[in-house]
C-alpha cells in the first residue's frame, strides 16, 4: 500500500513540475471528497418513501439489485475480474439466512446478515484462491462452473433446502424485536435495505477511494505494471473478490429476509447475467454505476414488459449490444462523456 | 448392471450424445482458439440452425437429410453477415465487451424466436427408416443414435481430413498456434476466419437439428445448453479439433452415465471435474500453451 499511497505526489514529480500544483496531484488528493450531488439517491431514496407507499415492496427489491451491483462493481468494475459467477455469492448468502431460519437455528435480521456475509465471504475467500491464478476464458468458465456445481448441490441437498421448490415463509423476526416484516407492507422492508445499502456503500467508497482501491484499478489498467512495481496482486485479488463475495451475501441474505423465502432462482445463470446487464448499463468502476444501472433496468422492464413480456427481452438484447459496440462505459459514461463536451467542468471520474 | 450388455447400451447413448455435444461444439472451439472471442451467442447459432431445420420439415414437407443442409447454409450464411457487421468491430475489444456483445445476441435471438414462432418445444418427426430399433449382432439398439454415432465418425474424419491435409486446415492451424506470425506470412487471418465462423455455425445448427430428437428445441436453448458447449471448448482447449472430439465424448457418457444413476443433481460431477481439470490445466485437456 505504500507503493500507492505516495503515487499522486510522486508521479508529476517525474515530470520535472513541482509536485504539488500538478493539477493530477489536485485531483487525486482531492478524489474522496464528498460532491454536491452525492447525497441525492438518498434523499430520492427517503422521498420514495414517503411519495409511492404502495411500492415499497418494489423499492426494496431495487435496493437489494444496486447493492448487488455495487459488489460486482468492486470485483469487476475496479479490479477487472469478469466474472459470470456473481450469483454464486448471493445465493451463498441468501441460503445461509434461509436454512438457518428454515431449521429454527438463528433468525435475529441483523447478525443473519453478518453470518451471511461470513459465509460468503468464506466462499468467496477459498474461491479466489483457487481461481483467481487464471484469467480470461478459464476464468470465466471456473466462475460460471463454481456457480453451476452450487446451484446442483442446493438441487441436491432436497431435503436441506427444498430443492426446487425452495424455502418457503421464513420466520423472520421483527426488527430489534419491534419493527415488523410485514409482507403487505414492506414499509419495515424498504428502511432496512436502505440502511444496509447506506452502510455498504460508505464501506465501498471509502474502499475504492483508498490506497488499497487505487492499487486494483492499478491491477485492471495494467497487471504486468503492478507486478513489477511489487504490489502483491494476488493478495490484493483475492481480497477484493472477498470483500465483494461477501457483499454479495448481504445482498442475497436480505433478498431471503424481506421476501421471506430462498430458491434456486437466487444463485443461477439468470442472476448472474442479470446483475451484469444492471451494472453495464448504469457503467462499471465508477460507484454510482450500481444505481443508476439498476433504475434504468427497473424501469426499462416495467415499459417494455407492459407492451409485451418477450420486448423486454428484446430491448434488453438490443440494449447490451449497442452498449458493448458504441457506448462502452454505459449511461454514466455517456454522461461523462457528453459533460466533457459540453464543458461542464470535469464530470463524475 | 454396469457391465455385459447394458454396459454396451449405456456407451452408445453416451456416445451419441457426445457426437451432438461435438458437433455443436467445435466450431465454437476453432472461433475461440482464432480469435479468442467470447462467443455465447453459439447456442444461439445452434439453436436457430435447429428452428430452420425443424421449420423446414414441418412446414415445408422438407426431408430430413435436405432439411439438415438447408439449416446448414442458412445458418452459415446469416452467421458470416453477423461476424462481418457486428462481430468484427469486437476483435480488438475487452473480453467483458465481447461477453456482454454476445449475451446481447442470444437474448435477442430468443425473443425474435419467441416472437416469431412461440415458446412451446418444436418437435422433430424423424423419418421412419431413422426410427425404432437395429439390431447390431450383439445388441439391439436405437438406430436414431446409432445413426448419430456414424454421422458424428464422418463428420469427425472429414474436419479431421480438412484440417490436416488441406491448404485452408494448415493456416487455420497456423493462427491458432500464433496469429501474428501467420499475419506475417500473409494469411488473411480475417477472411479464415469469417470462413471457419460461418462454417462452425452451420455445424452448431446441424448440431441443432440432430440433437432436437432428444435434448428439445425451445426458445431457452440457447441458454440452456450453453455451459455444456463452454466446457466441452474449455475441457478440449480452445482451438483443438481432436481435443473438443474427445472432450465432447467423455462429457456425453459421463452425463448418460450420471442422468441414470444419479437422476437429481448429478451434473454436480460434470461441474466439479470440469472445475479440478481446468485449475490443472487452465488450457484443457489436450490444449497447448500460448505463444
Amino acid at each position: 500500500m505504500t507503493t500507492l499511497g505516495s503515487a499522486p505526489t510522486a508521479a508529476p514529480a517525474a515530470h520535472g513540475t513541482p509536485a504539488v500544483d500538478h493539477p493530477a496531484a489536485h485531483a487525486l488528493a482531492r478524489r474522496h471528497r464528498l460532491r454536491w450531488w452525492e447525497p441525492l439517491p438518498w434523499i430520492l431514496a427517503l422521498a420514495f418513501y414517503f411519495t409511492f407507499p404502495n411500492y415499497l415492496g418494489f423499492g426494496t427489491e431495487l435496493l437489494i439489485t444496486i447493492l448487488f451491483a455495487l459488489s460486482l462493481d468492486l470485483a469487476l468494475g475496479y479490479a477487472g475480474i469478469i466474472t459470470l459467477g456473481h450469483a454464486a455469492f448471493f445465493g451463498v448468502g441468501a441460503y445461509t439466512v434461509g436454512l438457518l431460519a428454515f431449521h429454527g437455528l438463528w433468525n435475529e435480521p441483523i447478525s443473519s446478515l453478518m453470518l451471511a456475509a461470513i459465509v460468503a465471504g468464506i466462499v468467496g475467500v477459498v474461491s479466489g484462491l483457487v481461481l483467481l491464478r487464471t484469467q480470461g476464458l478459464t476464468l470465466l468458465m471456473l466462475t460460471l462452473c463454481t456457480m453451476a456445481l452450487l446451484e446442483e448441490g442446493a438441487n441436491m441437498a432436497h431435503d436441506l433446502t427444498g430443492g426446487f421448490d425452495g424455502l418457503p415463509s421464513l420466520p423472520i423476526p421483527p426488527l430489534f424485536g419491534f419493527f415488523e416484516f410485514n409482507p403487505l407492507f414492506a414499509n419495515t422492508q424498504y428502511l432496512y435495505a436502505l440502511a444496509v445499502l447506506l452502510v455498504c456503500f460508505v464501506y465501498v467508497r471509502t474502499l475504492v477511494y483508498s490506497p488499497f482501491g487505487q492499487s486494483l484499478t492499478g491491477i485492471r489498467e495494467n497487471i504486468l505494471r503492478m507486478h513489477a512495481v511489487g504490489s502483491p496482486v494476488r493478495a490484493r485479488l483475492v481480497t477484493c473478490y472477498t470483500i465483494s463475495a461477501a457483499i454479495a451475501g448481504v445482498a442475497g441474505g436480505l433478498w431471503a429476509q424481506t421476501n421471506a423465502y430462498v430458491n434456486l432462482g437466487s444463485l443461477g445463470l439468470d442472476r448472474a447475467a442479470t446483475i451484469l446487464i444492471v451494472l453495464i448499463l448504469g457503467g462499471h468502476g465508477r460507484l454510482y454505476g450500481a444505481f443508476v444501472g439498476a433504475v434504468a433496468y427497473a424501469v426499462l422492464s416495467h415499459f417494455l414488459a407492459r407492451i409485451y413480456p418477450t420486448a423486454w427481452q428484446l430491448g434488453l438484447g438490443l440494449a447490451l449490444v449497442i452498449i458493448a459496440l458504441f457506448a462502452r462505459n454505459g449511461i454514466l459514461g455517456v454522461a461523462a462523456a457528453l459533460g466533457r463536451r459540453l464543458g461542464i467542468g470535469r464530470a463524475t471520474p | 448392471m454396469i457391465f455385459g450388455i447394458d454396459f454396451a447400451s449405456i456407451l452408445l447413448g453416451g456416445i451419441a450424445a457426445g457426437m451432438v455435444l461435438f458437433i455443436v461444439s467445435v466450431g465454437l472451439s476453432v472461433t475461440m482458439g482464432l480469435m479468442g472471442f467470447v462467443n455465447l451467442a453459439h447456442g444461439g447459432f445452434a439453436m436457430f440452425g435447429g428452428y430452420v431445420i425443424v421449420l423446414a420439415m414441418n412446414h415445408w414437407g422438407m426431408g430430413f437429410l435436405p432439411a439438415l443442409a438447408f439449416g446448414f447454409v442458412v445458418t452459415a450464411i446469416v452467421s458470416a453477415a453477423f461476424e462481418r457487421l457486428l462481430y468484427a468491430r469486437l476483435y480488438n475489444a475487452a473480453e467483458l465487451d465481447q461477453v456482454l456483445f454476445t449475451i446481447g445476441l442470444v437474448f435477442i435471438m430468443i425473443a425474435a424466436v419467441t416472437l416469431l414462432v412461440g415458446p412451446e418445444n418444436q418437435p422433430l418427426t424423424l423419418p421412419p427408416a431413422l426410427r425404432g430399433q437395429i439390431d447390431l449382432g450383439f445388441t439391439s439398439y436405437r438406430t436414431y443414435s446409432i445413426f448419430l454415432i456414424v454421422v458424428g465418425v464422418v463428420i469427425v474424419l472429414g474436419l479431421w481430413l480438412a484440417f490436416e491435409r488441406t491448404h485452408i486446415g494448415a493456416q487455420i492451424r497456423a493462427a491458432v498456434d500464433n496469429r501474428r506470425m501467420a499475419e506475417s506470412l500473409g494469411i488473411n487471418v480475417n477472411l479464415l476466419f469469417t470462413i471457419t465462423f460461418a462454417f462452425g455455425s452451420g455445424m452448431a445448427a446441424l448440431g441443432g437439428g440432430l440433437g432436437a430428437e432428444f435434448i428439445g428445441l425451445d426458445p431457452q436453448y440457447a441458454l440452456k445448453y450453453l455451459v455444456y458447449f463452454l466446457i466441452v471448448v474449455a475441457v478440449g482447449g480452445p482451438g483443438r479439433v481432436g481435443g473438443v472430439f474427445y472432450a465432447a465424448i467423455i462429457i456425453g457418457v459421463l452425463d448418460f452415465v450420471l442422468k441414470l444413476y444419479l437422476p437429481k443433481g448429478g451434473t454436480i460431477f460434470i461441474y466439479g471435474l470440469t472445475i479440478l481439470l481446468l485449475l490443472w490445466r487452465p488450457h484443457g485437456l489436450f490444449g497447448r500453451k500460448e505463444t
